[in-house]
């Protein structure tokens, strides 16, 4: 067994990469690529940078491409994104037609690749236009979808499913995020990586640095939002709460940590009203990181007492696997994947509003016992469910079952 | 050379589609009954073993959660809770017995129909690949060593999946015990008496081998 699938079968248990080795016998030197439209930052980038090369590690040829573009497209495609979600985006022609530009160059680039194949897995709306121009394609398509997309705004997805309507299948996070296309939808929710940076365990003296860095006390209270300063992740409502709880715990910290992926041009407008809703409260810690601060996050996260995710929209919610996968409990907004994770009273608590948030800040600082519990049935939950190795299965699965046709029990031979 | 009558081990893995139906009240809920294939009615029965979910389930299928939750209708979800799967494998006849005691709580309060759910109920279904681990049961004595060291899927493959698959609707080990002729009959009636709707499918892989070590330590009761 190579280093990788060992250090994997160390935590997810062998008998789970022995179950991936025998899946992938039947794809053995089958080509696969996958492309998205960034290579750092962000939960895809984050997904494919180990999905990749685990999928090689299992004999399978697996490639990731990066489509790029200029200021225009991304404006496009950070609208699309918005428009997916609900929002009521208006998108001039001319940002259109940058998309489309940047996807027809783009193709230029990896027609080679993309029309040898045998599976190309194409990660939300940014490379959605690539198959359009590739007529001579050999292998199978697949649109991935990793937006919360059960509510889109119709002219933006109208637009956009003349662009995935033709590909072979899709895949949604969730159940209600399907939308109505004529080839089959597999619902894949994603998963997080146990042994990257952002996730593995840290030495003591890296956790008592992260502290000293930034200001933070590590006898008080601390509460943590990890995410992208965007206004779905609500971080003003994560403040409000924070000073409604504050009423009753004085202590209490709170770091709001966000980083820009190079795709999203609206964090500046969000992190200007985060600072401003925060005033100057210096136990409100407001942290603009790097793409790669991963241990960082890693270690603020285990930093953390209680982690919140109080987004109204929410493709799946990594952040919150990630705190669950580091025993902690979660506070999280009633939307999305975070759903799916969040359950009340068992691994943390869903809430609406700030005032919500609150109370369940204050339960759960005054229940230590019920926090800790919490935790490590979070953890328990995610090694079960939302490993990468479980994420890769589900690959696998489909990659299968779309060489196999609809039936619904395919029996390898 | 292989032994012909040694059981092939078997594993399985399961990938969920949409099927693109949803349903907004018990109206809409029923009207998709009627449509939805067999293997999206299977599904929301025992698909729920194999995919993410919480395990500490507090119905047992899909509809009742929904019902009770989304509809906030609790005395049609115990009704529809008790629904076994496992008294009638013939899928037909559970799409029937739903169907029925949705009509009947319409019959009691026709404002059921309409009342809208907090959330769609989305219809899914599965789509199952089976592989051979390339271990083989020689002899219905391993099955006590080797039971513990079966994945959770492929315990779904042999024991729940195999429901639709084995003629007589039993499990694929009741099954190949049965190719002994009548000495493992006892040890195949216990087997059909696991009830495995109200366990995971680690629940069930102790079950079975607790049964299988008790029997064969008592020298297979030949």
């Amino acid at each position: 067994m190579s280093h990788l699938l060992e250090a994997y079968a160390a935590i997810a248990g062998s008998d789970v990469v022995d179950h991936l080795r025998q899946l992938a016998e039947s794809l053995h030197g089958a080509k696969v690529v996958h492309v998205n439209s960034t290579r750092v930052g962000g939960g895809v980038a984050e997904i494919l940078e180990k999905l990749v090369p685990l999928t090689n590690e299992l004999g399978l040829d697996t490639s990731w491409e990066v489509i790029s573009g200029g200021e225009a497209f991304y404006q496009c495609t950070k609208a699309m994104h918005n428009g997916l979600q609900g929002n009521r985006v208006h998108i001039p022609a001319r940002l259109l037609a940058a998309y489309e530009e940047a996807n027809e160059a783009n193709a230029e680039i990896m027609r080679e690749k993309l029309t040898e194949a045998d599976f190309v897995f194409i990660h939300d709306p940014q490379p959605a236009a690539l198959l359009e121009h590739m007529p001579k394609r050999g292998g199978k398509w697949v649109w991935r979808c990793h937006i919360d997309a059960s509510h889109p705004y119709r002219p933006v997805w109208n637009y956009l499913r003349r662009k995935v309507a033709n590909y072979d299948a899709s895949i949604f996070s969730l159940p209600a995020f399907a939308q109505l296309l004529p080839h089959s939808q597999y619902i894949i929710p994603p998963s997080i990586d146990p042994l990257s940076d952002k996730n593995i365990d840290l030495p003591p003296e890296e956790m008592e640095s992260v502290f000293a860095t930034f200001g933070l006390d590590p006898h008080r209270p601390l509460l943590v939002q990890v995410s992208r300063f965007d206004r779905f992740k609500d971080p003003v409502g994560v403040i409000q709460a924070y000073r409604l709880a504050r009423k009753y715990i004085p202590d209490l910290q709170l770091v709001l940590a966000g980083g820009e992926a190079s795709d999203d041009p609206e964090g500046e407008a969000t992190l200007a009203e985060v600072r401003e809703e925060a005033g100057n409260d210096l136990d409100i810690h407001i942290l603009l990181l790097p793409p790669d601060a991963h241990r960082v996050i890693n270690a603020l996260q285990r930093a953390a007492d209680i982690v919140l995710q109080k987004s109204t929209r929410e493709g799946f919610g990594l952040t919150v696997t990630e705190a669950m996968w580091k025993s902690k409990p979660v506070i999280g907004g009633d939307t999305g994947g975070i759903r799916l994770q969040v359950i009340n009273y068992h691994t943390g608590f869903l809430v609406h509003t700030p005032e919500g948030a609150a109370l369940r800040i204050r339960y759960l600082l005054h229940q230590k016992e019920r926090m800790q519990e919490m935790g490590m049935k979070g953890k328990e939950y995610v090694r079960e469910n939302f490993l990468l190795t479980r994420h890769l299965r589900e690959y696998l699965t489909l990659m299968l079952g779309m060489r196999h046709g609809a039936k619904y029990r395919i029996v390898l031979s | 050379m292989e032994n012909p009558l040694a059981f092939a081990v078997k594993d399985c893995a399961l990938i969920t589609i949409a099927t693109g139906r949803k349903a907004i009240n018990l109206a809409e809920l029923r009207e998709n009954l009627k449509v939805v294939s067999g293997d999206s009615i299977y599904h929301h029965f025992w698909g729920g073993l194999l995919t993410p979910r919480f395990e500490e389930r507090e119905f047992n299928n899909d509809f009742a959660g929904w019902v009770r939750h989304s509809l906030r209708e609790p005395e049609l979800a115990e009704r529809l809770a008790a629904i076994d799967p496992g008294q009638s494998h013939d899928i037909e006849t559970i799409r029937q017995d739903i169907l029925e005691v949705i009509d009947d709580r319409l019959d009691e309060r026709e404002s059921s129909r309409w009342m809208p759910a907090g959330r769609e109920f989305e219809f899914l279904h599965g789509q199952l690949v089976v592989f051979d681990t390339r271990r083989r049961l020689e002899e219905p004595a391993d099955l006590a060593e080797q039971t513990p060291k079966m994945s959770t899927s492929s315990i779904f493959y042999h024991f729940i999946d195999a429901r639709r698959r084995v003629e007589d609707n039993s499990d694929d080990l009741s099954f190949w015990l049965r190719s002994f002729g009548t000495k493992h009959q006892e040890l195949s009636a216990q087997l059909t008496a696991i009830d495995p709707f109200f366990s995971s499918l680690s629940q069930i892989r102790q079950e079975l081998s607790q049964l299988f070590v008790a029997y064969f330590k008592e020298g297979g009761r030949a």
